[in-house]
């Protein structure tokens, strides 16, 4: 589990990385989706693996940590895909204004000599 | 303290918010008069308000104001809001600021697109947000917050060169973002909190074989703010946008490096100080000779700069690298010498910002952005109508000349004015620290702070014989009043300071000696939930 995990993890983010680097607008802005995939895969890892567990705790009792998932995670989660959603829709509007306005999708805004 | 008064300390982040949801309800455009009002109103309520704040904490013991607790749960658990002096004294430097921006936006700028007022609105919750917050997530929200509204800003006015610019400023900035949450899991990780206070008291208990997965984290999570804050090498990308946005938002940009440097200052010194134990000062040499470098790169960059707009972006970066390699130095009288320095640097270039502007009014670049931005608004009649109706000036180029030697002085550091009393400040604690002899730092910093100031004033002269001596046959601009008057009150706050310096510096090293010994802020952030649970469980 958390080997299929941490390759997941590492894939997805090797690719983010290397698409971010590359001069189309349109596969910067993939590897940006990318990559927040793999931060949030990351997140929720940082709360520790757990499977088939709930994330509260027992009903007007502390309960036993134990036996429960970590939701402080999985509400980070819940937050940064809301507001990774929200920036890359922005963003995907700047970049049909960018292409509008330039005549070509390369992130400089013309093409290279 | 009353009730009423409690609650003035959420007051900067839901005042803007609520405002700016109003602009947006009442339907941006067609409204565009109400909602300049309402933005003015709102802004200059919330100057009111900061100053209100930052006497609280002037007059507390402890220096800090209050601690707020969001929904009152206790506090470990609850996402609480800091009024501290730090906190204070930037949020009143942000609404002053802020208004200077949009009454100078008033005279045109606000009109040449679209949601000016609530997206600024918007920028400013955020920016509030993160200079109150005390929880670690909840900053990453606040960041957000006012990135967002940033992007809007920043491609206010469209035009290729702002599109362009505010791409690579928006991808950068999304990049940082997810160090950002990197960083803020990791050390949730280790630490098992997000409250700054609370990380800051468990920092000494964690275990050896932790710590290097806890700094690593926070080694992430540094860069997301040094980004913003424009350390070399991480502030590429910082002229081109600051340069191309328009100018009452690159005035208020002048504060969002300063958002990433006050961050760095409150972690660094909360989380990295000496009660640290084995962690005490981690990174500090990354920080000190990333804001060396950073002045140097700035200093080159302004002396290189053909245009206004970009020699002020440069000076952006000059200033920011100064606070960063300040702060390093880690000594109470520098980082009070710093706070001082970060305030007339912020100052002066909000003014510079907007004064640029005016000055190359006359000259052509800019009245090509302007034309080609009334075209694709179709709001040519509107603009020429108001033309007319504004109130010029007289005497045009001499004020503007007065106020262009005005930003030199503050900018380079040259007496009379409040640049000079920060770097004297900060130069004489650095070389005369309390115990032992002088670092070795000190002695780099002395004359790479000179050296950049000496450039700076070059680079200040050659732009302004450039604007105001050599162009004979150029058309004098029209600045209305509404234009002039924010430089000028900028200006006159810079004078103030040198005036009153010495209460204000008092002021600033009171601050200091409460960010190196920051058990009061973590006393009043933890403690005063201490016996809160027991009186909770007593009710139920």
């Amino acid at each position: 589990m958390e080997i299929i995990l941490a390759l997941g993890i590492g894939v997805l983010a090797g690719s983010g990385v290397w698409l971010i680097l590359r001069p189309r607008t349109f596969q910067v802005i993939i590897g940006l989706s990318l990559l927040s995939y793999a931060v949030n895969l990351f997140i929720i890892a940082m709360g520790r693996l757990r499977i088939g567990v709930a994330p509260i705790l027992a009903e007007r009792a502390a309960g036993d940590p134990a036996h429960f998932a970590d939701p402080l995670p999985q509400a980070l989660v819940l937050t940064a895909i809301v507001i990774s959603f929200a920036t890359t829709a922005l963003l995907l509007v700047v970049l049909l204004a960018a292409r509008g306005l330039a005549g070509t999708d390369h992130v400089d805004g013309r093409e290279p000599e | 303290m009353t009730r009423l008064a409690e609650h003035l300390m959420i007051a900067p982040v839901v005042l803007p918010s609520f405002a700016g949801a109003v602009m947006l309800a009442l339907g941006g455009e067609a409204r565009r008069n109400v909602n300049a009002a309402l933005n003015l109103v709102t802004t200059f309520t919330l100057v009111a308000i900061s100053i209100a704040l930052l006497r609280a904490a002037e007059s507390a013991p402890t220096g800090v104001a209050g601690v707020y607790r969001l929904g009152d749960w206790p506090t470990p658990f609850a996402i609480v809001l800091v009024a501290d002096r730090l906190a204070a004294i930037m949020l009143l430097l942000t609404s002053i600021l802020a208004a200077a921006a949009v009454v100078f936006s008033l005279a045109r700028w606000h009109r040449v697109g679209v949601l000016f007022h609530p997206l600024f609105q918007f920028l400013l919750m955020g920016i509030n947000g993160a200079f109150l917050t005390g929880d670690l997530f909840n900053l990453f929200v606040f960041f957000e917050v006012l990135l967002a509204a940033s992007y809007g800003l920043a491609l206010h006015g469209s035009g290729s060169a702002r599109v362009i610019a505010g791409l690579h400023y928006i991808v950068v900035n999304l990049a940082a973002s997810l160090f950002f949450l990197i960083g803020v899991s990791l050390i949730y990780g280790v630490a098992g909190t997000l409250n700054m206070a609370d990380l800051a008291a468990r920092m000494p208990a964690i275990r050896t074989e932790d710590r290097a997965l806890l700094e690593a984290g926070a080694g992430i999570l540094g860069i997301a703010f040094l980004v913003k804050a424009g350390m070399w090498p991480l502030c590429f990308w910082l002229p081109g946008t600051y340069a191309a946005a328009p100018p009452p938002v690159a005035s208020m940009f002048a504060i969002l490096t300063k958002v990433g440097a006050y961050i760095v200052l409150r972690l660094w010194l909360l989380l990295f100080g000496a009660e640290a134990g084995a962690s005490a000062q981690f990174g500090g040499e990354w920080l000190l000779v990333g804001g060396m470098a950073t002045v140097a790169f700035g200093t080159i960059g302004s002396l290189a700069s053909q245009d206004m707009a970009r020699l002020a972006a440069f000076s952006v970066l000059v200033s920011s690298g100064t606070v960063l390699a300040a702060i390093a130095i880690g000594q109470v009288g520098v980082t009070g010498g710093a706070l001082f320095y970060l305030i007339s640097s912020t100052l002066g270039l909000g003014a510079f910002f907007l004064l640029i502007e005016l000055v190359e009014r006359g000259r052509e670049p800019g009245a090509d952005v302007l034309a080609v931005t009334r075209e694709i608004y179709g709001e040519e009649d509107e603009l020429e109508d108001s033309h007319e109706t504004g109130i010029a000036i007289p005497a045009t180029m001499g004020i503007l000349g007065l106020a262009f030697i005005g930003c030199a002085l503050v900018v380079s550091g040259l007496p009379p004015l409040s640049g000079f009393m920060a770097k004297f400040a900060l130069l004489t604690s650095a070389l005369n620290p309390p115990t032992g002899p002088t670092p070795t730092a000190a002695w780099v910093l002395l004359p790479l702070l000179i050296l950049s100031g000496l450039a700076a004033l070059i680079a200040m002269t050659r732009a302004g014989i450039r604007a105001f001596w050599a162009s004979p046959d150029r058309t004098v601009p029209r600045v209305r009043v509404i234009e002039i008057v924010p430089v000028a009150v900028l200006l006159l706050l810079c004078a103030i300071q040198t005036i009153q310096a010495g209460p204000i510096m008092r002021f600033m090293q009171a601050t200091a000696q409460s960010l190196h010994d920051p058990s009061d802020y973590i006393r009043g952030v933890l403690g005063s939930a201490v016996d809160r649970p027991d009186s909770r469980r007593g009710q139920t």
